[in-house]
């Protein structure tokens, strides 16, 4: 899995090219980076096509290098106070963490921000 | 010295004094512009118009474009608003509400003026540092459009006030910065059906959105989102970070203000207050501001009201009966102030100085505060790690033995105290760094510098910048 930045012409019939966008504050838990060019697989394990549920995961192993995997991810649930939002729209209206990964989709994590 | 100090406060007994002055005049000169007003309507041969003759020439400009014209103006001066917060939003929001002539401003907030406020909260300025908020906002509101009614409640809404003071407006702007707050004063706009326009802003980020438009009572599936179907859970304590402690940019949480005013006066003008039919093709959605991003403005499209919310669903147990009983601080998880540490594993600020100077011990001075405070200002030979890098189950900081932080001269059995802005992050670490066994099973020891560098500045230096 390369984590450089696959043209979406590269992308072959066993990946996906997508980007991984976070904000709000999220992005100090990976590498200070707004934007992240993602290859993924387009099967899991098991062989099913991957979804948001599978890319959280593979986000938190493998591209979160901070300690905080809580400030992200709890309970195998991404946190309370995290919006995802799959090419700009809620994720509530894609099927949530069940919504399957297309090519160059572009998926943002959306910390909440509290002051004023 | 003193002879400066006398004339300065003289200085300031002339200022008031003239502000005083000031006052009255403007106070006489409203008086007469309100009787030449009334003049003019009772003349016989001059038709009774409806915006006073300075009203036409004030809002002119914004009268002639097409979608507000007279009928959104005297929308405008017949509505009533409600900024929740005069800070950093309500600042630049309450001004534009104002400007555009919204008939009725409320403003509650509970705070007075500092002077870490002034960089942002537009409408405060250093004269009025020590002034309640709402008196300082008010008093500017009052000299940009004296013909409005200002409302202030001098007092942080709480479950009890709440519906008493929502309830006397038809629309409200959420400028708070706490989501104990979002969430009871979404819960009350829910109940007392007012749109509300929610903002927020830290760093370089903003966030807005319009929730409960159009406003429809809970059960009705047509009416606009609340928070509650946004953000159904609370956010882990440790992930709300304010501006005191993230920082803030004065231009990012001013445009997101801004934009909080421009949302209200659509809703007013567009005739949307008390609407009761969705609008095709409108949607939900939610702004995002970046000042780093690229595009820095975002749309995103959002959810609609959630048939599982607490407060806006057919099944919402929340009830105007119910509200005042709320405990929103235990709903949001927040402690009461941290004092986890035992009184021994805590020393004064003026204690840490006589160890100081004391050279035949060896000690480590650890200082957890982020580096970007760190570099403005430090004390002489302490070492800066962040909170933030002994949080997680896989930090690095925190390795047994001897973590690569400790710098190899220092003996096993040297004292390790931690220190950082107020006092609440150092005892968070030190509880950390005894639980992976650094203290050597007690051969060292590590203690919390109770208060921080705001105590070692009140103890033992008081030159020391406080930022
Ligand atoms: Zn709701």
């Amino acid at each position: 899995m390369t984590e450089t930045h696959p043209k979406p012409e590269m992308a072959s019939e066993n990946t996906i090219p997508i980007l991984v966008e976070f904000t709000g504050g999220l992005e100090m838990l990976f590498s200070d980076e707004r934007k992240h060019r993602l290859s993924v697989p387009s099967k899991d394990d098991e062989g099913n096509p991957v979804n948001i549920g599978w890319l959280v995961k593979h986000l938190c192993d493998k591209v979160m290098k901070d300690s905080r995997k809580e400030m992200f991810v709890l309970d195998d649930h991404v946190r309370p106070g995290i919006l995802v939002l799959v090419n700009d729209a809620d994720w509530e209206l894609e099927g949530e963490a069940s919504y399957a990964l297309q090519p160059n989709d572009n998926i943002l994590f959306v910390s909440t921000l509290h002051g004023g | 010295m003193e002879s400066a100090n006398a004339s300065a406060a003289a200085l300031r007994a002339k200022i008031a004094a003239t502000e005083e002055r000031l006052k009255l005049l403007k106070a006489q000169l409203a008086n007469i512009e309100e009787k030449e007003a009334e003049e003019v309507e009772e003349s016989p041969v001059t038709r009774k118009w409806p915006l006073l003759p300075d009203e036409y020439k004030r809002y002119g400009r914004q009268m002639i474009v097409p979608s507000v014209g007279i009928q959104g103006q005297l929308r405008l001066k017949d509505a009533s608003v409600l900024i929740v917060g005069a800070g950093g939003l309500g600042c630049p929001s309450s001004a534009y509400l104002a400007g555009a002539g919204v008939g009725t401003i409320g403003i509650v907030d509970g705070d007075i003026v500092e002077t870490s406020n002034l960089h942002r909260q537009i409408l405060h300025n250093s004269s009025t540092v020590g002034m309640k908020k709402v008196d300082s906002i008010v008093s500017y509101l009052k000299s940009l459009n004296p013909h409005l009614k200002y409302i202030t409640h001098p007092t942080h809404l709480t479950p009890q006030n709440a519906a008493e003071i929502v309830s006397q407006y038809e629309l409200v702007l959420d400028c708070t910065d706490h989501p104990t707050s979002r969430y009871l004063i979404s819960d009350t706009c829910i109940l007392l059906q007012k749109p509300l326009v929610s903002a927020s802003a830290l760093r370089r980020d903003g966030q807005l959105i319009v929730l409960n438009s159009p406003p429809l009572p809970a059960g009705d599936a047509k009416g606009g989102p609340c928070y509650r179907c946004v953000f159904p859970k609370p956010p882990p304590t440790d992930s709300v970070v304010s501006c005191g402690d993230g920082g803030i940019l004065g231009p990012v949480v001013g445009v997101m203000g801004v934009l909080q005013a421009l949302e209200g006066i659509k809703l007013i003008v567009e005739g949307r207050l008390k609407e009761e039919q969705e609008v095709d093709g409108r949607g939900n959605t939610m702004l995002l501001f970046s000042a780093s991003g690229s595009p820095q403005f975002r749309s995103l499209k959002m959810r609609a009201r959630s048939s599982k919310c607490v407060a806006c669903s057919g099944n919402a147990e929340l009830t105007l009966e119910k509200l005042p009983g709320m405990d929103y601080a235990v709903f949001c998880g927040i402690a009461s102030p941290i004092g986890i540490l035992k009184p021994e594993e805590r020393i004064e600020a003026k204690e840490y100085l006589e160890l100081e100077q004391d050279s035949e011990k060896t000690h480590v001075l650890l200082d957890v505060r982020e580096k970007v405070q760190f570099d403005i200002c430090s004390l002489e030979n302490s070492i800066n790690i962040p909170s933030s890098s002994f949080q997680g189950t896989r930090s690095s900081s925190l390795q047994e033995g001897k973590p690569s932080w400790l710098p190899e001269t220092v003996r096993a059995d040297a004292s390790i105290y931690v220190i950082c802005r107020l006092g609440n992050d150092s005892q968070i670490v030190t509880q950390k760094l005894k639980e992976a066994g650094l203290d050597n099973n007690g051969k060292r020891a590590i203690k919390d510098i109770r208060g921080g560098l705001k105590a070692w500045k009140e103890q033992v230096n008081p030159s020391w910048p406080e930022y």
